[in-house]
């Protein structure tokens, strides 16, 4: 039995990761980005969440690895506190309370015991750089008061603020001018650009600014694209500058390597530009990373870049401009018009991703797991652009098809229209399109839906349409002579007094369908077409209707723009109760007769839980967000929890997700976020720790392999995968170096003895005879893979075998190298 | 020969440059009324002497000026933006008191300081005592003293664009550090020397030659100045008497470099045949020494090092530092060919320059800016800076800064900035690129203060370096010079003719006419077209140094460095007989200044021995009346004469000395007005008063920026006292192009001749083209 919590509302991931620039471990190794209240931890080589770092209690501004200890890092938060954390184990140190908003935080090496951090301390919109000496002290807690005041009006902005030449000067920029403080001679140096107001279209506003590790040279990036090399400014009449302009828009980072020979900036275009030698004409360019470039951001180490993007993902960069790994977190920086939809079949969460495409986002492991490009077209970023947006989107009939709309609106007269119906492959795993159909309403679609009853044989679609009609359509015959095929073709068309269709629900059995035509709610019955009886509250256009589940099948709920939630009797064909609630999101809870509500009040939003059988809520949570809720859905939980009390037995099968308006994607739980981590990725942080040898990759391709395959068999339980690096005989045989490797047929039966061992604890009986020979006929040459394969089809339980494997394998190791001059040929003629 | 005759003999071009043609014939007559303009704070500063005979006028103690006064509230020392050339005076002279501006249509019309209000139509009539052509062509200010505020009236204003003047491309420019003046030489030859105290006043030039291609130009020994060219010659120029001293032949072939040794007394050429000659000069000559290491190919660009121990050569495809001592190549530098990782034809080394360091930096065609130490002979850094050539590079004397010039019209700045601030390593950064230029530059300077460029375009282009100037004012904004501080047009007045002088031949052309009236603003049609009446080509390889047209029309004369001509012209309706006189004196080679009287009945040449002759003019033949010689001792060259309407009184200026004034009934020196320490850029001498008025180069504003300019206003209906607080004596106009000249034909007539400078572009050949985003 779970401990009996308050229910409380949590974010549960997909916060931004592009919010400050990411950091880079010294050795390379990890990637440090700030994601809403916590820090997460990348691995640079396989893109996996290492370690949450929480601790904070807002927002973390900005993080920076400790000058003096590579292996500790230091972030700020809007709490007001600096933390200091111990990475590789994902410890807080120390805390230092400074008190004070922090924006962003800046360390020098030079500058031992205090840091820089932005705060706005007196005004709510003059920033300040101040530096905080942060006292030594064995405690955990330490207060920091000791502040001392750098620079006043600056930008708020970390891009604005740069640390040059070992921390002599700090540059800041803002508006049309930067500022360069001088800390051994105490002065500030200012360089103003004649502004916008002199030059007509001029927008030479200061966007950002870096400086050079090793010479006094101030890159600073503008608003109209191009970027500024300031050099002898310790001179006020001296100083120059040179122009290096490629960008068309706005630059939004700048970066210098570790030893200054190049310059990367980025901006709205989505190409990485590499100026070497600061010169105009070498550049190298890394074009087509998706969208705006938001930070850029260089390793200690040198050997890798990586750049931020405003769709929340970090691309990890090679030295060479080659695009290594690709940290993607839930895409939030476009309009969601789809909504929130749960796969069926990978229980992924499904909403608009990047532009045109849809995104597949796990909200188990919080990463995105694949986008599916619906419009398929190439996108350009530039402002004023009307581009094709999808609108609509629905799973029908287990996951196996997809039904989207994409519109695209230049004028008001000028729609164009197109639904577009996917397939699922199974070979492919994937969405394959299987029809397309333009312009299938000649106004917008307002709602779409399949008959997801279990005894249908046929599937169908419903489309409701501004233009007053609803379409059914239903999947045919397309074979032909020289292929068979299915395809999608319009079934009927009904209407109702030219009334515009608002809504469409099928009911669980798919017998009935209700289309809402503006007030009226038509039920019509889903075999002859034919309408049989209509309900009108006159409240308001039906903005939510929704067949009940289960027990209460034969209600129908309607939600009204006049703050009217009604319930429809089927049977009766009256009004069952109804009550005044302004809702903003109705969802069914796919497993239970549970509906959630959220109602959107002046003070913030409500959650209400309810039956439709019962008038009265099971559950209500008064003012979940401040801000307009937008969509919300029900996500099957993969082990049914069992709460005992009755409010929140609503949870127990389902969690309701929503979207706020900002696009914070929140929860409720009642545990602790600390036990929210999920053993698997509790075990990828055992295995981070391990040496990674060519076996280890070869190890990740199968996991990935697998993985997919449990998703597939949407089988709970978890395969835990074998520690094969801790077998000696392995071990030896891949660090041994090649030339001193006896031949392949002694390394074969030092494997198959290796494996048999494991075999002691688990019958042999239970591998699959016909996996084994699928293999073997498969590759006979690829002896290793197969192996292990095997391997790891076998040991589905190392965690209890690996002490015997440990104490057998030294022992058995020493009879392998007896049994070397044995001639085991026989066993490769198998 | 007619205007449209004369369009369709030029070979056409596309559409657009026909068209452009089309303007530029256009010869439009306009109504033009009055209208004030804001002042834009530069002008020069004119100097109303007393009349003749009233000498004392300005013998104050600093030699500067007492105000005159003339009439009522002409009290005032008058500005003008007068630059050398003509300066007439209107007929009645009887108060200066407003400045007009005569304004033509709309299109152009500006008005800064009366923006949103409208310009309100000027009711007087004004007529115009001293007319001046701007210096500084490119803004077409123009700035008029006007003498009569009573009355009501319009003028009429020709327009004239067929006027299709080209000035040469600037080939080499060299600056001179001891006198801050500049050597500018262009294709056809033409030598100029700007002083760039005076306010880049053109005060020398040297007339071009066919055969002369001038490809390098030095100052040497103090202000002597060489030039070497194409023919495989050096020439020495006399500053004093405005001739080529000597030229010496080589024998290397065509010379494309020349560089003075840094003491002076050196003189070093490469040549065609790859070889390096050192000259010595001699205070009256050169001598050959001796030859360097002859090179495979052509030497493009010498460079001394400064101790004069070493030199660096430019080649094509490498570099060869030779060991003055012994004259052997002790280093060659290959430069690279690759261009872009594509290997281009050869690289030519356009440019070197040897700091005291022993760098050498180098400028090629790959678009390259090199370092090389040339100790090792090893490439030190390369700056990548443009698609085309790099042609030219000049060092400041400090050697902290250095300017490149490239095909595509961008000049370059690169500095020698410290790496870190407490670190003493220094090292050489691209900063700033200034594109100023449409064309290749051809040739840069580094002056103290700022950056020098010349190039096919035709354009001088003088960029201030803000961090030398010390105060921010119109001395330290941006200079573009395109037109010879010299008139080039000359006009009779009687026959409404205008006299063209182009290199090698003069046009003559009479003005349109129009019968049509209209209002104030109106382009008025014309009934005649302008017609080209003659087309007169020069014989030999010269260029003609001056020309002008009498009054009359029945006279022209123009002038080569070898000979005078002279020429008359008999008009029978349609036809015109030209008769040339012979016989010129053998005294009269060649003329820096020719002018006749206003009754065309004397001719007045100034002569390059710096004498005057005055020749009485008759039916068909003339008269040597007199030579009013030099003072003795000075050799200097008059080159600007003015004439009074009576004739009796005659004006000249030489570059630096006073103006003398000659009494031509008595045939005697009058005076001499004291120098002043700025060149004289016009000189005229008013009617009837018989008031010399003289125009210096230096740009004191008078009435300065703040001093408001007011609108001519009624004379009716205001008060006398609130009219004179309100009348100004300036007005400017903006509504022009370009102007070359103007003048006053009768008293209700102007004659503009405009020269847009895009029509000047377009006849340039194509400029590289460089992708524009966006297109």
């Amino acid at each position: 039995m779970v401990e009996e919590e308050s229910i409380r509302v949590v974010h549960c991931g997909g916060s931004e990761l592009n919010f400050r620039r990411a950091v880079f471990s010294a050795d390379s190794k990890y990637i440090f980005c700030v994601s809403g209240d916590f820090v997460k931890v990348y691995s640079t080589a396989t893109e996996e969440c290492v370690h949450i770092l929480h601790g904070h209690r807002n927002l973390v501004t900005g993080i920076q690895l400790n000058p003096n200890n590579p292996l500790q890092l230091y972030s700020c938060s809007f709490d007001g506190t600096i933390k200091l954390w111990d990475y590789l184990d994902g410890i807080l140190i120390k805390t230092f309370i400074v008190g004070h908003k922090l924006h962003a935080l800046f360390t020098l090496a030079h500058a031992e015991d205090s840091v820089f951090v932005i705060t706005n301390k007196e005004k709510p919109d003059v920033f300040q750089l101040v530096s905080v000496k942060l006292p030594k002290s064995s405690s955990q807690e330490i207060e920091a008061k000791e502040l001392s005041f750098v620079l006043d009006y600056i930008n708020q902005s970390p891009k604005c603020i740069a640390f040059g030449n070992e921390g002599e000067y700090v540059a800041a920029v803002r508006d049309f001018y930067l500022s360069v403080y001088f800390f051994k001679k105490k002065t500030t140096s200012r360089f103003t650009l004649s502004s916008s107001r002199n030059k007509k279209h001029s927008k030479n506003n200061f966007t950002c600014v870096a400086c050079h590790p090793k010479e006094d040279c101030i890159a600073s990036g503008h608003m109209d694209g191009k970027i500024r090399l300031w050099r002898n400014f310790d001179d006020d009449k001296k100083y120059t500058y040179t122009c290096l302009h490629w960008h068309h828009d706005m630059v939004m980072d700048l970066a210098f390597s570790v030893t200054g020979t190049s310059l990367l900036s980025g901006g709205r275009e989505c190409v990485l530009v590499e100026w070497r030698d600061a010169a105009e004409k070498n550049k190298e360019f890394l074009p087509r990373l998706g969208s705006t470039i938001e930070h850029i951001s260089v390793s200690p180490a040198g050997d890798l870049f990586c750049t931020s993007h405003s769709d929340n993902k970090i691309i990890v960069i090679h030295r060479n401009l080659d695009a290594s790994a690709v940290i993607q977190g839930l895409v939030k920086d476009r309009s969601i018009f789809t909504g929130l939809m749960i796969d069926p079949r990978t229980k992924a969460l499904v909403l608009n991703g990047k532009p045109g495409h849809l995104q597949f986002y796990s909200l188990q492991s919080d990463k995105q797991l694949y986008n599916l490009d619906i419009i398929q077209q190439e996108y350009i970023n530039d402002d004023g652009l009307i581009q094709i947006e999808l609108t609509k989107a629905a799973f029908g009939c287990y996951g196996n098809w997809l039904a989207t709309v994409e519109q695209r609106q230049e004028k008001e007269t000028e729609l164009e229209l197109q639904m577009k119906l996917w397939m699922y492959n199974k070979k492919t795993q994937g969405f394959v399109l299987n029809t397309k159909i333009s312009m299938p309403h000649d106004d917008h679609i307002t709602a779409l839906c399949f008959c997801n009853a279990e005894k249908s044989e046929i599937p169908t679609l419903v489309t409701a349409s501004k233009d007053g009609y609803f379409k059914v359509w239903i999947l045919t015959d397309d074979s032909d002579i020289y292929k068979k095929a299915v395809g999608w073709t319009c079934d009927f068309v009904g209407s109702y007094h030219k009334y515009q269709a608002t809504n469409c629900c099928f009911s669980e059995d798919g017998s009935l369908l209700a289309v809402s035509f503006e007030e009226i709610v038509t039920i019509w019955d889903s075999e002859t077409w034919e309408l049989k009886c209509t309900f009108c509250q006159r409240a308001g256009k039906i903005r939510h209707l929704c067949f009940g589940k289960f027990t209460c099948s034969k209600y129908l709920l309607g939600g009204t723009e006049d703050g009217i939630l009604c319930c429809w009797n089927l049977l009766s064909c009256t009004l069952e109760w109804s009550t005044k609630l302004n809702i903003r999101v109705m969802e069914p809870d796919p497993y239970s007769e549970n509906f959630a509500a959220v109602s959107q009040s002046s003070e913030g939003s409500d959650l209400f839980v309810f039956k439709p059988s019962e008038p009265r809520p099971l559950y209500i949570q008064k003012n979940i967000s401040r801000e307009e809720v937008q969509w919300g859905v029900f996500v099957p939980r993969d082990v049914p929890e069992l709460f005992s009390s009755e409010a929140h037995q609503w949870l127990n099968r389902s969690q309701f997700y929503f979207l706020t308006k900002s696009q914070s994607l929140l929860t409720f739980s009642t545990k602790s976020p600390e036990e929210k981590l999920t053993p698997t990725s509790k075990q990828l942080l055992t295995e981070e720790s391990l040496p990674t040898t060519p076996f280890y990759f070869i190890l990740g391709k199968h996991r990935q392999q697998q993985d997919e395959k449990l998703n597939e068999t949407l089988e709970n339980e978890l395969v835990q995968l074998p520690l094969t690096e801790n077998i000696p005989a392995v071990n030896e045989l891949l660090h041994t170096p090649a030339h001193v490797l006896p031949s392949a047929s002694f390394l074969c039966s030092m494997f198959i003895n290796s494996l048999l061992l494991s075999k002691e604890t688990k019958s042999a009986e239970e591998i699959p005879d016909d996996v084994d020979m699928e293999e073997e006929k498969e590759s006979d040459d690829s002896d290793e893979e197969n192996d292990f394969t095997e391997k790891a089809q076998v040991t589905s339980d190392p965690g209890l075998e690996e002490d015997i494997i440990h104490q057998l394998s030294k022992s058995e190791e020493k009879e392998l190298r007896k049994l070397r001059k044995v001639d085991y040929s026989w066993i490769a003629a198998l | 020969m007619a205007a449209a005759e004369r369009g369709a003999a030029r070979p056409t071009g596309d559409n657009r440059t026909s068209r452009r043609r089309r303007r530029r014939r256009e010869h439009c007559l306009r109504t033009s009324g009055l209208e004030p303009g804001a002042f834009p704070g530069q002008s020069l500063r004119a100097r109303a002497h007393v009349g003749l005979g009233r000498r004392e006028a300005s013998s104050g103690a600093g030699g500067r000026p007492a105000a005159v006064s003339r009439g009522r509230g002409v009290g005032r020392r008058c500005e003008n933006r007068v630059p050398r050339g003509a300066a007439c005076w209107g007929p009645t002279p009887r108060r200066a008191r407003q400045f007009l501006c005569p304004e033509a249509s709309g299109d152009y019309f500006e008005d800064p300081g009366r923006k949103g209000k409208g310009w309100r139509r000027p009711r007087a009539l004004f007529r115009l005592t001293l007319l001046a052509r701007p210096v500084k062509a490119e803004c077409s200010v123009l700035y008029f003293w006007v003498s009569n505020l009573e009355g009501m009236g319009e003028f009429k204003v020709h327009r004239v664009r067929f006027f299709n003047y080209v000035p040469p491309g600037i080939r080499c420019v060299a600056y001179n550090n001891q006198s801050n003046r500049l050597a500018v030489s262009r294709t056809d030859g033409t030598v100029e020397i700007y002083n760039l105290s005076a306010n880049y006043f053109q005060e020398k030039f040297f007339p071009g030659h066919e055969s002369r291609a001038t490809e390098a130009l030095c100052w040497a020994e103090g202000q002597r100045l060489f030039s070497a060219g194409l023919n495989g010659e050096i020439l020495e120029y006399d500053l004093q008497a405005l001739n080529v001293k000597y030229a010496l032949d080589a024998f290397g072939g065509p010379i494309w470099s020349m560089t003075a040794s840094p003491s002076g007394s050196q003189l070093l050429v490469g040549c065609e045949d790859g070889s390096v000659k050192l000259f010595q000069i001699t205070p009256d000559n050169i001598q050959f020494e001796r030859n360097f290491d002859r090179q495979k190919s052509r030497i493009l660009s010498l460079s001394w090092h400064p101790s004069a121990t070493h030199i660096a050569a430019g080649s094509i495809d490498y570099i060869s530092v030779f060991d003055v001592k012994s004259g052997s190549a002790v280093r060659k530098m290959i430069v690279d060919r690759q261009y872009m990782g594509v290997s281009k034809r050869k690289c030519i080394v356009w440019g070197v320059a040897f700091l005291s360091d022993g760098t050498v930096i180098s400028v090629d065609s790959a678009g390259k800016v090199q370092f090389w130490d040339s100790a090792t002979g090893t490439l030190v850094k390369s700056h990548l800076i443009s698609n085309a050539d790099v042609q030219s590079i000049a060092v400041a004397d400090q050697e902290d800064s250095f300017v490149v010039g490239t095909a595509e019209g961008t000049i370059f700045h690169f500095q020698l900035v410290s790496v870190t601030s407490n670190s003493s390593e220094k090292q050489w950064v691209r900063t700033k690129p200034f594109q100023h230029h449409t064309h290749d530059v051809r040739a840069v300077a580094h002056s103290p203060t700022a950056l020098i460029s010349g190039g096919t375009d035709t354009h001088l282009v003088i960029r201030p370096l803000m961090e030398k100037v010390e105060v921010k004012n119109y001395d330290a904004a941006l200079r573009k010079i395109t037109f010879p501080h010299r008139c080039l047009i000359s006009c009779s007045k009687k026959k409404q003719l205008l006299l063209f002088q182009f290199a090698h031949h003069l046009e003559l052309w009479r003005l349109g006419s129009t019968a049509a009236t209209g209002k104030n603003g109106d382009t008025l049609p014309l009934s005649k077209n302008a017609d080209h009446l003659l087309h007169l080509k020069t014989k030999g390889p010269e260029n003609i140094i001056c020309s002008c047209i009498s009054p009359c029309g029945s006279w022209i004369a123009y002038s080569t460095v070898s000979r005078v001509f002279l020429y008359r012209l008999n008009y029978e309706h349609d036809n015109i007989n030209l008769k040339r006189v012979s016989k010129m004196p053998a005294f009269l080679r060649s003329a820096l200044q020719i002018m006749f009287s206003e009754d065309s009945k004397k001719l007045f040449v100034a002569s390059n021995q710096g004498s005057l002759h005055i020749f009485q003019l008759l039916e068909g033949s003339f008269k040597h009346l007199h030579t009013f010689q030099p003072q003795s001792g000075t050799v200097e060259a008059m080159c600007l004469l003015a004439v009074s309407p009576d004739g009796n009184w005659l004006a000249a200026s030489g570059t630096s000395a006073g103006v003398h004034v000659y009494n031509v009934k008595h045939l005697k020196l009058h005076c001499t007005v004291p120098a002043y320490n700025f060149p004289v850029t016009a000189l005229a001498i008013a009617p009837i008063t018989n008031n010399l008025v003289i125009a210096h180069s230096d740009q004191q504003p008078l009435p300065n920026d703040k001093t408001l300019l007011y609108n001519p206003l009624p004379p009716t209906n205001e008060s006398d006292v609130f009219r004179r607080r309100t009348a100004h004596a300036f007005k400017i106009s903006k509504i022009y192009k370009p102007l070359l000249f103007m003048d006053l034909l009768d008293e209700r007539t102007l004659v503009a001749v405009e020269r847009p400078l895009d029509d000047i572009i377009a006849q340039l050949p194509p400029p590289i083209k460089k992708k524009k985003f966006g297109t």
